[in-house]
């Protein structure tokens, strides 16, 4: 019964330590500057992680197969463009469809989304279907898709000029809120909460979701077990893709407007913050709360340190070590069991 | 003290703990010189921990290891190497990509030239390994990739290796466990040679008739104790279950109970697309039937019971169920058409070892938990997993427990509870047994029988002839791919069975 309980705090423990080292975190930059602790840095933040979170959850789908995208990233510049080019304003001098008429918002945001979710299937398709390793797979789309990102954004009369002056309504997605003041709430934290929810509810409540964790786990006894793996594999890299387009949709929004760069690196963020927050890069392990404080510390050190002063450069320094060390942890789990 | 010490090795006292388990608790091994020493007991007696606190990857915390009557302090494998002291693993570990003789001297090739500029002496290398194979007569060549050759060979090459490091102790861990008749008289052949130079070998396996035919001296195990240690000439296999077991199994095997009925499945002229697995299989299984399948290895048993299950594929030959043809190309058509597998690699293709024993019960059927909306009830699939539990007296603190945690033969019951929720009509179980320590076996065959008693048409591979003995109704021999005879379980023997296995299955009629 000791021996139940001791193991139990443990595993408390070692599911939250992550949160732990959050507030550590936290309350350290607090000492350093006592104005860290207040309600617009914490809404700048939380700001700053909305589109992460979401491009993280979607990485979380392929990595929890034992998966990987790199195509991420590529995927966002080339959704961020592509919404960006159907919503600027009419009267805006260097449109990128000088003749597109007006539509409703949502037609260019769920084309973005279609495109990301797409761009997955593909990814998916290569990895079920041709058994090439994911690495290689999301490799080959993420290097293609900014090519494609590329050709579309050189295309006369743009000629790969940022693209701008987007329309007000679309912009407000981004950077407006409910509320006002201190205590309002943007639309983008409110999505990326959302989508959180949504992501939870597919990872625990679906077949898709146990079938996720059941072939990161052992994709053997997946097939065994009558699971129609690349079928799932197939969806899971979409919903991937489709996450990836929305993301997409909101930097554009969020910063109102966009280029082919959009986007670049992302990819390793994401994979970055899935496995700070426990995603096992073994496969078959990986929750969403600990993936919301993934992002979260990685927020916490790009706008904390820079708000003490350190060095950017120092600020990757870091990273680089959070992200070495919590995967030697994460792997002496499964070392120390031999 | 004499100067011929009559204990090559001795470990005396040895106690090892571990947070809430007494692993080895004053264990003793006394190895005489030049002889064959079994060490037995059921998994989990500890006989991996004290060969591990031997090659110093676990320090006990008391007792003591004498060499040659002199105590020995040995910290890792390579300490132990240069006190003589190898092991050849239950899962071998070469390295495929390189030669035999690469792999024999790695770490230690001989050199030629002066330094800095120093190289490899291939020449020596090759001389050396001749010889080593010749002094054993073991025909392999030394150039041959490792990964191109059978595990029998691979094996060879270990105790080869051993050899060359001059070793007086061997332990050989499951040794027999992938080889067919005929590589185990080969590998007992060499042992005989080993023993007769004075080396001695430390011999782990499960199988009693091996154990009587090869060892010397028998010490057996049993939850971390020392039991005892007999010659093994004095020891019948009854004797040494009943010591390990701690308990009188006056019957191996429970009683059968089932009763076969009409016609479940009618296999007809099955042949693989492989050319050279199985071909025109043919039987029937009737309903509360238990149809044993022997034979060696190679005799693509596995291989039949997989295309039955969809998992391979088949050239021509047709399947009937319940008198109608079925189609069965995947897992999934087999589960539509209530077939369930329990495969022979429980590690590699039956659990999920890093999820819970909840998710590895539910995970064949998770149609079973859909709520109207389509979402899965989770309290709905600890109930069903908790179930399987009790049903099955599978020993763990609860269902949220990781199924890595759980020993063989505990998994083998979540494994067994997963595939009844798919409420199938028949059961293919592959080598059920293997791996599960005595105790755990006695239930799993209550578990079968119960099965069969209520209607479900069981087919269950075994490698262990007492066990296809005392389980089946009926026992189908193949060899070669081929279906060799079918015995009645009243007309089976031992000697019948072998016979037919060994039997050239293309001569078969």
């Amino acid at each position: 019964m000791e021996a139940t309980k001791g193991l139990k705090a443990k595993n408390m423990f070692s599911q939250n330590a992550i949160w732990l080292v959050l507030i550590v975190l936290i309350l350290a930059i607090s000492v350093m500057d006592v104005n860290f602790l207040s309600i617009t840095t914490f809404r700048d933040m939380l700001i700053q992680s909305s589109t992460r979170l979401i491009i993280a959850l979607g990485a979380a789908f392929v990595l929890i197969t034992a998966g990987t995208d790199l195509s991420a990233g590529r995927v966002v510049g080339l959704t961020a463009v592509v919404s960006a080019s159907m919503l600027q304003m009419s009267d805006y001098g260097s449109r990128f469809f000088p003749d597109l008429p007006q539509m409703w918002m949502i037609i260019p945001i769920l084309i973005a989304i279609a495109i990301g979710l797409l761009v997955g299937l593909l990814n998916g398709f290569i990895v079920s279907k041709f058994h090439v390793p994911p690495f290689i797979a999301t490799l080959g789309t993420m290097v293609a898709v900014y090519g494609a990102n590329s050709l579309y954004f050189d295309m006369p009369p743009n000629n790969s000029q940022p693209i701008g002056g987007l329309r007000k309504d679309f912009s407000h997605l981004g950077t407006g809120s409910i509320g006002s003041g201190d205590f309002s709430l943007p639309y983008i934290v409110l999505i990326a909460i959302f989508v959180a929810f949504i992501v939870w509810v597919v990872f625990n409540k679906t077949t898709l979701g146990k079938n996720m964790y059941a072939i990161g786990g052992n994709i053997q006894a997946a097939h065994v077990s009558g699971i129609n793996v690349a079928k799932n594999i197939m969806w899971l890299y979409a919903i991937a893709g489709a996450l990836y387009g929305l993301a997409g949709v909101l930097e554009a929004a969020r910063t109102g407007g966009a280029t082919n760069n959009y986007g670049n690196m992302y990819e390793l963020d994401a994979i970055a913050a899935c496995v700070v927050g426990g995603v096992s890069t073994t496969g078959g392990v990986g929750r969403v709360k600990g993936i919301i404080a993934g992002v979260l510390i990685f927020t916490v050190i790009n706008y904390g340190l820079t708000f003490i002063g350190i060095s950017p450069y120092w600020q990757l320094i870091i990273k680089g070590l959070i992200i070495v060390v919590a995967v030697a942890f994460d792997i002496r789990k499964y070392v120390a069991k031999k | 003290m004499t100067q011929q010490h009559p204990y090559l090795l001795e470990m005396q006292g040895i106690t090892k703990t571990f947070p809430g388990v007494k692993a080895l608790d004053n264990v003793t091994l006394k190895v005489r010189p030049g002889t064959v020493h079994a060490l037995m007991g059921e998994n989990g007696a500890g006989k991996s921990t004290l060969m591990k606190c031997l090659f110093g990857i676990y320090k006990p915390d008391e007792g003591e290891i004498f060499l040659d009557g002199r105590k020995a302090d040995i910290k890792n494998s390579k300490d132990a190497l240069r006190h003589g002291v190898s092991m050849i693993h239950q899962e071998l570990h070469p390295v495929p990509q390189r030669s035999v003789m690469e792999n024999i001297w790695l770490g230690r090739f001989p050199m030629k030239g002066v330094a800095p500029l120093r190289f490899i002496d291939h020449k020596k290398m090759l001389q050396d390994t001749v010889a080593l194979f010749e002094d054993l007569n073991m025909a392999i060549d030394p150039k041959q990739l490792v990964g191109e050759m059978s595990v029998s060979k691979i094996q060879s090459l270990e105790i080869a290796k051993a050899v060359s490091f001059h070793s007086r102790i061997i332990v050989m861990d499951e040794p027999t466990s992938s080889l067919t008749g005929n590589e185990v008289e080969q590998l007992f052949a060499i042992i005989n040679k080993l023993r007769a130079r004075g080396v001695s070998i430390i011999y782990i396996s499960h199988k009693m008739e091996e154990i009587l035919r090869i060892s010397d001296d028998v010490t057996i195990m049993r939850d971390g104790k020392y039991v005892g240690t007999w010659q093994a000439s004095e020891l019948t296999i009854d004797d040494i279950i009943t010591r390990m077991v701690g308990r009188d199994l006056s019957e191996r095997y429970p009683a059968r109970t089932n009763k076969p009925g009409d016609v479940m499945l009618r296999v007809d002229k099955l042949t693989s697309i492989h050319p050279h697995s199985f071909k025109d299989v043919s039987f029937e299984l009737r309903k509360g039937e238990i149809l044993g399948i022997g034979g060696l290895v190679g005799a693509q048993r596995t291989e039949l019971v997989e295309a039955l299950f969809g998992l391979r594929s088949i050239k021509s030959g047709a399947i009937f169920k319940d008198g109608k043809q079925v189609n069965i190309k995947s897992p999934g058509d087999a589960k539509k058409n209530k077939i369930a597998l329990l495969t022979e690699e429980r590690r590699v293709t039956g659990i999920f070892p890093v999820l819970s024993i909840t998710e590895n019960t539910a995970i064949a059927n998770l149609g079973l938990y859909k709520t109207k909306f389509g979402f899965l009830n989770e309290s709905k699939m600890k109930v069903e997993a908790e179930n399987g539990v009790q049903k099955f007296k599978t020993k763990t603190p609860s269902v949220n427990q990781l199924i890595r945690n759980l020993s063989g033969g505990n998994q083998q019951k979540v494994l067994l509870a997963r595939w009844l929720l798919t409420d199938p009509d028949i059961l293919l179980l592959d080598e059920p047994t293997r791996g599960i320590d005595i105790g755990a076996k006695f239930e799993i065959y209550s578990i079968i029988i119960e099965l069969a008693k209520q209607g479900k048409s069981i087919i269950m591979i075994s490698s262990e002839m007492p066990e296809l003995m005392g389980m089946s109704d009926r026992i189908m021999v193949m060899s070669e791919g081929r279906v060799t005879g079918i015995l009645e379980d009243k007309e089976a023997s031992e000697e019948k069975i072998m016979r037919l296995a060994a039997q050239h299955g293309s001569q078969a009629g």
